[in-house]
């Protein structure tokens, strides 16, 4: 097969993946009914009790756990390729670490409780924050050193920061409800929650598709890039700037979800040709299958213990890339 | 005709003046060889050239002021071999040379049916079409290295700079290298390579520039430059000069007496 039919073949699958857990996502909960019945209840515009549990909670859901995974995947395919490390992702940035910072302190200080739209709204500021400071730091030259660097800082400050907000926690609601948050969920979110992030996301995909036909060209290190046309400023920009909207916005509606950003790129790697551009698409529909799935699993694993999405992808994420690490060890040698 | 124009180009990197004050034209059909002690300039020449490097003075390509030219549109006068062989990903070799095309598509389109050709054409001249379908990242050193050059012929600009190419080639692939070189200029491109090795230089280059402390300090025919004067005040050695079939012939035989002197004490 030639490798244009076996990219083309990559995503097809991938594709088909997507939309049959997609379809898995919506039929799967407490209130049981048969895939056809959930489908024809979504559909329908009558205000019964499964149409509303479909439209209100599931369709949320689902597209919610759809686009996270997308962001997920993507930003960690343009994060490994731009810095050239395969154990980049998405929070490497320290995106993740201060969109939970402004989060956590809308539980800590109540505000969460008052108006709820203040979580993910802050979530988006701490987010912003990160990318101000991370691309501050990095300066005109704009080293990819300087952003690890810079990244790892700002991420330990806002964890340090998290921290403190549970050390001093006035009562052990408010922590539970921080360390819970911080596990990562898609439980119960709703429309709103979509329709708030869902900008965010698609802007954010929008400047990272952009950079895919540089990032190839990054292959060959930053100098060649930048004598065959390549603006590397303007990839820093998009790179890190889109990673922060779309990834800021999945983390203020899910929490942070680790592993996917980082497996699912490595994984789909070798089956593209190692391509970046061609990694991007391939990774987005990855990411959404990965969490798709993982979405269904901890509802059919554990019904009503409301198992933390964050915790399964971390559950199986890590053993996974242990294995892969050993894999690519006992190849290099 | 000038390819490239190059007037009174400074560059500084960490408060050290690397390139002071250097002129230099290179016409259309030459092969230039950059040569000059470790620290001399010559990378720096390069990169200042290309914008890589800030540098003040003036830099011409083909009769328009580089300030003046996007990265695209000088990518497509200029191709640059990098000293470090970089290949981030395991992407096949026909893959790695066809990225040599990037600034000849336009967004969003595929390579063309002329892309294609320069690539393959590439590829034949670098002898690396054998392994067209292999990851590059698992190449030897030197095959890595005749797939990079590929890459830079694939991009078909009319000037090629190259820094140290020949560095870890087997002197079968050294010499098919300087071939190629000599044969672009012969065809009426133009290549500035920074060299090392002062035989291959002189056997092969139509002209030697000579950059010592960030100035030119010799300029011409190889046998106007390889004086044992130069070779002794420049890079501190005493060689065996001569010519082989009316072309300079080097071998350096040892420091000169006084840095043997030096050494010694």
């Amino acid at each position: 097969m030639s490798e244009q039919a076996r990219f083309a073949t990559v995503l097809v699958v991938l594709g088909i993946a997507v939309a049959v857990l997609f379809v898995l996502s919506l039929t799967t909960g407490p209130a049981q009914s048969g895939i056809a019945a959930g489908i024809s209840a979504l559909l329908s515009g009558d205000e019964g009790a499964l149409s509303l549990v479909m439209r209100e909670i599931r369709l949320p859901r689902a597209v919610l756990g759809l686009m996270i995974g997308a962001t997920l995947g993507l930003s960690g395919a343009v994060l490994q390729g731009y810095l050239r490390n395969p154990l980049a992702e998405p929070g490497l940035l320290g995106i993740s670490a201060s969109a939970s910072l402004g989060a956590v302190l809308t539980i800590y200080t109540g505000l969460s409780l008052t108006f709820p739209l203040a979580l993910p709204l802050a979530a988006l500021a701490g987010a912003l924050c990160a990318v101000l400071v991370v691309r501050a730091m990095a300066g005109a030259s704009g080293g990819t050193l300087t952003i690890i660097l810079a990244g790892i800082a700002v991420s330990a400050f806002a964890g340090a920061m998290t921290s403190l907000a549970l050390n001093l926690s006035p009562n052990p609601f408010a922590a539970l409800e921080i360390v819970f948050w911080m596990l990562g969920s898609l439980t119960d979110r709703s429309m709103t929650h979509l329709w708030l992030a869902a900008p965010f996301m698609l802007v954010g995909w929008a400047m990272l598709a952009l950079v895919a036909r540089p990032l190839d060209l990054l292959t060959l290190g930053e100098d060649a890039a930048a004598s065959l046309g390549v603006n590397l400023r303007q990839v820093q920009f998009l790179a890190v700037t889109g990673t922060a909207a779309s990834v800021g916005a999945a983390t203020a509606v899910a929490g942070a979800i680790g592993f996917i950003g980082l497996i699912v790129p490595h994984v789909l790697r070798p089956l593209v040709g190692a391509l970046p551009s061609r990694l991007l698409p391939a990774s987005a529909l990855g990411g959404a299958a990965v969490l798709l799935a993982a979405d269904i699993a901890v509802r059919v694993l554990a019904p009503g213990r409301d198992l933390k999405l964050g915790v399964l992808t971390a559950l199986v994420g890590a053993p996974f890339f242990l294995w892969l690490v050993w894999r690519t060890r006992r190849q290099m040698l | 005709m000038t390819i490239l124009d190059v007037a009174d180009l400074r560059a500084s990197l960490g408060g050290q003046e690397v390139l002071k004050g250097v002129s230099l034209r290179v016409g259309a059909g030459e092969f230039v060889g950059l040569i000059g002690p470790n620290g001399a300039g010559k990378s720096t020449l390069l990169r200042a050239v290309l914008g890589l490097t800030r540098s003040t003075g003036t830099v011409t390509i083909d009769g328009r002021a580089a300030r003046e030219l996007n990265a695209r549109a000088r990518a497509r006068k200029i191709s640059y071999l990098p000293q470090e062989r970089e290949i981030a990903w395991p992407v096949s070799v026909e893959r790695l040379v066809a990225l040599g095309r990037a600034p000849h598509l336009p967004p969003f389109s595929r390579r063309s049916a002329s892309d294609d050709a320069a690539v393959r054409e590439a590829m034949a001249r670098m002898e690396v079409g054998e392994f067209a379908d292999r990851e590059a990242t698992k190449l030897s050193g030197g095959e890595k290295a005749r797939v990079l050059i590929a890459r830079a012929l694939a991009q078909g600009a009319p000037l090629m700079l190259a820094d140290e190419p020949t560095a870890g080639l087997d002197p079968a692939h050294q010499i098919t290298l300087m071939r190629i070189f000599a044969g672009l200029a012969q065809e009426g491109g133009s290549v500035v390579a920074c060299l090392h090795d002062l035989g291959l230089a002189a056997r092969w280059c139509t002209r030697l520039v000579l950059l010592d402390k960030g100035r030119i300090v010799a300029d011409g025919a190889p046998d106007e430059v390889l004086t044992a004067q130069t070779l002794r005040s420049v890079y501190n050695i005493e060689a065996h000069l001569g010519s082989i079939d009316g072309r300079q012939m080097v071998y350096p035989l040892d420091l000169a007496e006084g840095v043997v002197r030096g050494v010694r004490e």
